[in-house]
C-alpha cells in the first residue's frame, strides 16, 4: 500500500511540476520542451511500478518496470540475436525491397494520367486493407527463415509508398513545371531536378508509415512460424512459458527500435527536404 | 465516375496476372497429385524435381498444367476458387438460413465488426478528448503529443499478447475487449492528430469576433472550433475505421482467438486450408471497404448539411 501511495504522491507532485513548468515563461525553450514530456513518461513508469507493487499484481500477469529493466540488463544476448533475426534480416531487407519497388512502380506509373487515376484509388484502398493477413501465406511460400518475414513486410510496406509517392510527384505546381519547360528541360532532367524533389515530402510520410508497418510484419510473421529466434518467436513463447519479463523486454526493444527508426527518418527528412516552408522557423 | 474505367481496367489486369501465375505456383503440387494417380511426370519423385524450375516442369508436362487450376489446397488458388469459397461461406449458407452457423464467414464478420467499431468508438473518443486537451492546455500539449507519436512507432502487436494476458487475469471474459483496445490504439493516433488541426483552424480573427460578442469558452468551443473541426474529423475517421479493422485483425491472429475473421486466418493456417485463408482475407477487404464507404457518405451529408465546402 505504502508503494502506492508514494507513486500517487510523485505522480500529484510530477504532474504539478509540468504545469509550473509549462506555464512558465520558459516554456518555449528546449529543455522544457524535452523535459516536460519526458517527467510525463517517467511518472507513467511509477505509477505502474506503484500500482504492481502496491496491489501486489504477480510477476507473472505484470511484471514491474524495475524487473523488466533487470531482465533487459540479464538477457542482452538474446535480445540483440531476436534484433538481428527480425529487424536487420526480416523487417529492414523486406523494406528496402519494398520502399525500392514502390518508388519505381511509382515513376513509371506516373509517366501515364490513365494508370495513375485506375491504381490511385486500388493503391489506397490496399493501403487501408489489414494486408497483414498474408503472413500465413508468406510464409507457406516462403519458409521459415527471414524471407518470408521480409516477403510480409515488402507486401505491407508497398501501397503507403507506391501511393504516398504518386501523389507527390503529381505536387509539383503548374508554373514550375512550365519554368522547367521554358529551359527546354527533357523528361528526366524535370523529375530528377523538379519533381523527385518536390516529392520527398510526401515520400517520406510513406516511409514513415511504412516504418512502423514493417516492424509489424515482421513479428506478426514470425507467429506463424520461424526459426527458434526473433522477436516475434520470443514474445509468442514467452507469454506461453510465463516469462513476461522477458516479453515486456523484446517490447521494449521494439518500442525503441521503432522510435530510433521514426527519428532517423525525420532527420533524413529534414537534410532532405531543407527547402520546404515548413522547416523554416 | 471518370475514373470508374481505369480502374476497371487495372482490376482486370491484376486479375490477369493472378490466374497467369497460378499455373506456376501449383505446377509442383500438381504434378505430385498427377504422379500418385499414375501419370507420366518427366522427372519422377518429388524430391527430383525440386531441383528444377517451374518453368521447365511446365513445358516438359503440359498435359497436367491445368490441374494446378483445380487443386483441393492450392499454393495460389484461382479468382474464381476464391470466389467460389467466399459465396459457399456467405451468400450460400444465408439462402439456406445458416447464416450464424460457426462456419459462415457472415459469423465472423460480425464478431470482427463488434470489436472494430468498440475499439473505433473508444479510439475516437479518446482521441477528441486528447485533442481538446492538448488545444486548450498547454500542459498538456508538452506532455501528450510527444507520448502520441511515440506509442505509434510501437509496434501493437509486440503487445498484443501481453493485452490479452493482462486483460483475462483482470478477470475480463472474452477476447472482445482486449480486440477492442488494440484497435482503439491504433485508431486514436489519426483522430487525435487531425482533431488538433481542425480545432486550431478557426482563424484569430474569428476567434477574436467571439470575443467582440462576449461568447464563453464553452459557446466559442461549440459554435465555432466544433464546427469548423468536421471535416478534419471525417476524414480521419475514415483512416481509423480502417486502423480499428487492422487492430482487431492483429489482435485475432496470434492469440488463438476462435471466432473473427483473423481467427479464421489462423485456423486456415493451423489445419492446412489455403482457401480459408483467402476467403477470410476477402471478407476482411469487403468489410474495410464497406465501412470506409459508408463514412464516406455519412461524411457527404454532414457536411453539406452544416454547408462546409467539400
Amino acid at each position: 500500500m505504502i508503494a502506492l501511495l508514494q507513486a500517487l504522491v510523485f505522480w500529484i507532485a510530477a504532474w504539478g511540476l509540468n504545469i509550473w513548468l509549462s506555464n512558465s515563461k520558459w516554456s518555449a525553450t528546449w529543455p522544457v520542451r524535452i523535459a516536460v514530456p519526458v517527467i510525463f513518461g517517467i511518472t507513467l513508469l511509477v505509477l505502474w511500478e506503484g500500482v504492481v507493487r502496491g496491489l501486489g499484481v504477480s510477476p507473472v500477469i505484470l511484471p514491474p518496470p524495475s524487473l523488466v529493466a533487470q531482465t533487459f540488463a540479464a538477457s542482452t544476448e538474446t535480445l540483440w540475436i531476436d534484433f538481428l533475426q527480425t529487424v536487420v534480416k526480416g523487417a529492414l531487407r523486406g523494406f528496402m525491397i519494398g520502399a525500392v519497388a514502390a518508388i519505381i512502380c511509382a515513376i513509371v506509373i506516373d509517366r501515364s494520367a490513365f494508370l495513375t487515376r485506375g491504381l490511385l484509388p486500388i493503391g489506397n484502398f490496399f493501403a487501408a486493407l489489414p494486408i497483414v493477413g498474408v503472413a500465413p501465406i508468406m510464409v507457406n511460400w516462403f519458409g521459415f527463415d527471414w524471407q518470408s518475414k521480409a516477403a510480409v513486410v515488402v507486401v505491407m510496406v508497398f501501397f503507403p509508398i507506391l501511393v504516398n509517392t504518386v501523389q507527390g510527384l503529381r505536387s509539383s505546381d503548374a508554373l514550375q513545371r512550365d519554368l522547367v519547360r521554358t529551359y527546354a528541360a527533357t523528361y528526366w532532367q524535370t523529375l530528377i531536378k523538379l519533381r523527385l524533389p518536390a516529392a520527398m515530402p510526401f515520400v517520406f510520410n510513406g516511409l514513415k508509415i511504412a516504418a512502423t508497418l514493417a516492424l509489424i510484419g515482421a513479428i506478426v510473421a514470425e507467429y506463424f512460424g520461424s526459426p527458434t529466434r526473433g522477436m516475434g518467436f520470443r514474445i509468442s513463447t514467452g507469454v506461453g512459458s510465463l516469462s513476461i519479463d522477458l516479453v515486456w523486454a523484446e517490447i521494449a526493444v521494439a518500442a525503441m527500435v521503432g522510435t530510433g527508426v521514426y527519428g532517423l527518418m525525420a532527420w533524413i527528412e529534414r537534410r532532405v527536404t531543407f527547402w520546404h516552408p515548413y522547416h523554416r522557423e | 465516375m471518370r475514373n470508374l474505367l481505369p480502374i476497371l481496367t487495372v482490376l482486370v489486369a491484376l486479375m490477369l496476372i493472378w490466374q497467369l501465375a497460378v499455373a506456376p505456383m501449383n505446377i509442383r503440387g500438381a504434378l505430385d497429385i498427377a504422379e500418385r494417380g499414375g501419370a507420366e511426370i518427366v522427372p519422377e519423385g518429388s524430391v527430383d524435381r525440386r531441383s528444377v524450375s517451374v518453368w521447365r516442369l511446365m513445358a516438359q508436362n503440359s498435359d497436367h498444367v491445368s490441374m494446378g487450376y483445380d487443386l483441393d489446397r492450392p499454393r495460389l488458388p484461382t479468382p474464381t476458387q476464391v470466389g467460389q469459397e467466399l459465396w459457399k461461406t456467405t451468400g450460400a449458407m444465408a439462402i439456406k438460413g445458416r447464416a450464424w452457423s460457426k462456419r459462415s464467414l457472415i459469423y465472423h464478420s460480425w464478431i470482427t465488426l463488434q470489436s472494430t467499431l468498440w475499439g473505433f468508438f473508444l479510439g475516437t473518443s479518446l482521441g477528441i478528448i486528447g485533442a481538446v486537451a492538448i488545444v486548450y492546455s498547454r500542459t498538456a500539449q508538452l506532455s501528450l503529443m510527444p507520448w502520441a507519436i511515440i506509442s505509434q512507432t510501437i509496434p501493437i502487436v509486440a503487445l498484443a499478447p501481453m493485452i490479452i494476458v493482462v486483460s483475462s487475469q483482470v478477470g475480463v471474459e472474452g477476447r472482445g475487449l482486449p480486440k477492442a483496445i488494440i484497435s482503439a490504439y491504433l485508431c486514436f493516433f489519426p483522430v487525435l492528430v487531425s482533431m488538433v488541426k481542425g480545432l486550431r483552424a478557426p482563424e484569430i480573427s474569428q476567434l477574436d469576433l467571439l470575443k467582440t460578442y462576449d461568447a464563453s469558452g464553452l459557446q466559442s468551443f461549440l459554435k465555432l472550433r466544433l464546427p469548423a473541426s468536421l471535416p478534419f474529423l471525417f476524414t480521419s475517421l475514415k483512416v481509423g475505421i480502417a486502423a480499428a479493422l487492422v487492430g482487431t485483425i492483429v489482435g485475432e491472429l496470434p492469440t488463438g482467438a476462435i471466432s473473427g475473421l483473423g481467427a479464421r486466418i489462423l485456423i486456415g493456417d493451423q489445419f492446412g486450408t489455403p482457401l480459408a485463408i483467402w476467403s477470410a482475407l476477402f471478407a476482411a477487404a469487403i468489410l474495410a471497404g464497406l465501412l470506409v464507404t459508408l463514412l464516406d457518405l455519412v461524411q457527404r451529408v454532414a457536411l453539406r448539411h452544416t454547408g462546409a465546402p467539400t
